[in-house]
């Protein structure tokens, strides 16, 4: 259909056409302008509060409670490291860890918030990218707090019941390894989050990623899945924090700090994907 | 200054906007009319960049959307006034997007009271009003004092006041050099607001002109005629004189004659010459309401039927007759709902464009209720005339 157009005496193609212009001066925007800005949108929501609080009350207080229960018994403690009983607080904390990370993105999708916010920032992998450093910073200091306060106390608690006192590599392994680990986790999540686009889907999809090896690996029983079984439990989610600690549930695998790199390439590669997808999918 | 062009989007094989051409100037309000799901949204969000088009381009000046250097101070949108976290404050979420843009913090309350939301800044959006919501997204709009501004349906949810308040914002907007780009399905609001209209339906252009040309474009002014009731042949007369005389004559339900193609002081002399009194002849003017129905009377995706309560009616307790209405109570008509199958034409709501159950004067004729002597389609079957002027 054609375009009837009036005729305008100044039609003279751009340039010079009567404009406005902002007396507000025009800054060049750059990731730290985005990263500003979801660190005020992360830290404006309840949701924020809600899963960090409850990360932080699983880890703390369940190794607090598993350092005191075996503290006041009179287990003999011998040979063992104690900074072992801050693995059950933090394999169920890494829920809210994933939580959080799926929120970050998805949430916006589910409000519709999202094309606001990729209209204020065309730039979609900036967006992208100032999540991820949000959320990892975030993720990983609260970890890193939680985790080095849990095993002070741990070690405080068990002091007496002839427990090894860890060495430089368990301290550095159950603090920073494990919060290491639980970030990537969490931005792997996050990343997750962006592909699938809905929150319930995303969470649900990463605490399957979580538990289901694990749990699928329990009913392998037959001689001929033995060795998948094997891979299952040596590769779940779960066994691999265990290595931090040095408690492998098997004595084959991934050992000292492979799964920090497996984590890593996982997901490396879930944010090229999500990458993708953001720049080729329609808003 | 918007130019899109051959702008096509399709979902599937649904095409959703179809090879949409079109300039959106700067200094005035350009209106983007439409039925619902005749592609506005499609074609903001793809001027906006957040849709890749099928095919075509849409450029902000001369750039699309993604390749804009400093993109968010150059275009300002309100897409959909509920896109916002509910459990964030307004302050905090006009602050997000003012961080994002590098905009400084304190233009943040001073859109907060451009729109008059200070009180509420600090609370969840989750709480929010319709109308609190639209004024949130416009806030957001504003942020950057932008150069080109597009609102989807700002009015949505607003108070007559919020309407007012939106109204004199565009114009005033426009009247300082910007560009402003304002999709609505509300005619009245456009006929008051937009000085260019771009009518679009099933995703195509219908219509790319000033709104006074829209409406002497697409709506034929016509005369009413009536004559005393108690001489039928009188009306009879007139109709062939007016007819010989070149006039085109239809008669209305009520016994008046419409009549188009003859100036009114000919039609009084016509009159006069056969001999015929009137007791009235008055000018109508058709309104751009009028005018955007008769143009998207084809197009519309979403058609209600009537409302047929099929096998559901109960037999009326003995002795409660039918309601009677309150004479003065409710809109008469306009949003009167359908008449119960046994209130008879004592419910028979005055014809309107949206009173279903009368054959609708715009609409395509409908398979049901039209009476045989009712011609579909006729050039000139508006009831509801407001002979003001429609700007």
């Amino acid at each position: 259909m054609s375009t009837p157009q009036p005729p305008l005496p100044q039609a003279a193609p751009r340039p010079p056409y009567p404009g406005y212009t902002s007396p507000i001066p025009v800054v060049r925007t750059h990731l730290l302008h985005a990263v500003a800005s979801e660190w005020t949108k992360m830290r404006s929501v309840r949701s924020t509060m809600w899963t960090l609080g409850v990360f932080v009350l699983l880890v703390v207080g369940i190794g607090v409670l598993a350092g005191a229960v075996v503290g006041s018994t009179t287990a003999d403690m011998s040979g063992s490291n104690p900074l072992e009983l801050g693995f059950f607080g933090l394999l169920l904390g890494s829920m809210c860890l994933i939580t959080l990370g799926v929120l970050t993105t998805a949430s916006e999708y589910g409000t519709g918030m999202v094309r606001t916010t990729m209209t204020a920032c065309p730039s979609r992998g900036r967006v992208l990218a100032a999540k991820a450093v949000v959320f990892f910073l975030v993720a990983f200091v609260v970890t890193l707090v939680s985790t080095t306060l849990t095993a002070v106390v741990q070690v405080a608690l068990l002091e007496g019941s002839g427990a090894e006192s860890p060495g430089g590599e368990d301290w550095l392994k159950a603090t920073v390894g494990v919060s290491l680990y639980l970030a990537l986790l969490g931005l792997a999540s996050l990343a997750v989050g962006s592909i699938i686009r809905h929150s319930a889907g995303a969470i649900t999809i990463m605490i399957g990623v979580l538990l289901a090896p694990l749990v699928i690996a329990l009913f392998m029983f037959t001689d001929s899945l033995k060795d998948v079984q094997q891979a299952l439990f040596e590769y779940s989610i779960p066994n691999q924090l265990s290595i931090f600690y040095a408690n492998s549930l098997s004595d084959s695998g991934p050992s000292g700090w492979d799964p920090l790199w497996m984590v890593l390439v996982v997901t490396a590669v879930a944010f090229g994907l999500a990458y993708a997808l953001l720049e080729r999918r329609d808003v | 200054m918007i130019e899109a062009v051959g702008l096509t989007k399709r979902y599937g094989d649904k095409t959703a906007v179809h090879n949409l051409s079109f300039q959106v100037r700067p200094g005035a309000v350009t209106g983007f009319l439409g039925p619902n799901g005749s592609g506005k949204s499609t074609t903001m969000r793809m001027i906006l960049g957040l849709d890749n088009p099928t095919a075509g381009h849409v450029t902000i000046s001369g750039h699309p959307y993604r390749q804009l250097p400093n993109a968010p101070r150059h275009v300002g949108a309100l897409l959909d006034a509920k896109a916002v976290h509910g459990g964030r404050s307004a302050r905090n979420h006009l602050l997000s997007l003012a961080q994002l843009s590098g905009i400084p913090a304190r233009r943040v309350d001073e859109v907060l009271g451009v729109v008059g939301l200070q009180e509420v800044a600090g609370k969840r959006s989750k709480g929010f009003s319709l109308g609190m919501g639209q004024r949130l997204g416009i806030a957001a709009a504003l942020l950057g004092d932008p150069q080109v501004l597009l609102f989807d349906e700002p009015v949505n949810g607003l108070d007559p006041e919020g309407i007012l308040w939106v109204r004199n914002l565009m114009k005033a907007l426009a009247a300082e050099g910007r560009t402003v780009f304002v999709s609505s399905h509300l005619m009245s609001e456009m006929a008051l607001t937009a000085d260019h209209l771009i009518v679009i339906g099933r995703g195509q252009l219908l219509a790319d002109m000033s709104v006074t040309d829209f409406i002497s474009a697409n709506s034929a002014d016509f005369a009413r005629v009536r004559t005393p009731g108690t001489e039928p042949q009188a009306r009879e007369k007139l109709t062939s004189a007016l007819t010989e005389a070149g006039g085109h004559v239809m008669p209305e339900q009520d016994g008046a004659l419409r009549v188009t193609g003859l100036p009114l002081p000919r039609i009084s002399d016509i009159a006069h010459e056969a001999g015929v009194r009137l007791w009235e002849l008055s000018p109508h003017q058709a309104s751009l309401e009028e005018a955007y129905m008769r143009m998207t009377q084809g197009v519309v995706d979403y058609r209600s039927t009537d409302d047929q309560k099929a096998g559901l009616h109960q037999v009326p307790p003995p002795g409660a007759g039918p309601a009677v209405p309150v004479p003065g109570q409710g809109q008469p008509g306009w949003y009167a709902p359908p008449p119960p199958q046994q209130g008879g034409p004592l419910f028979a709501p005055p014809p309107g464009p949206y009173g279903a159950p009368q054959p609708n004067p715009y609409a395509q004729p409908a398979p049901q209720g039209q009476g045989p002597g009712q011609p579909a389609a006729a050039p000139v079957t508006a009831d509801r005339t407001e002979p003001e002027d429609p700007r």
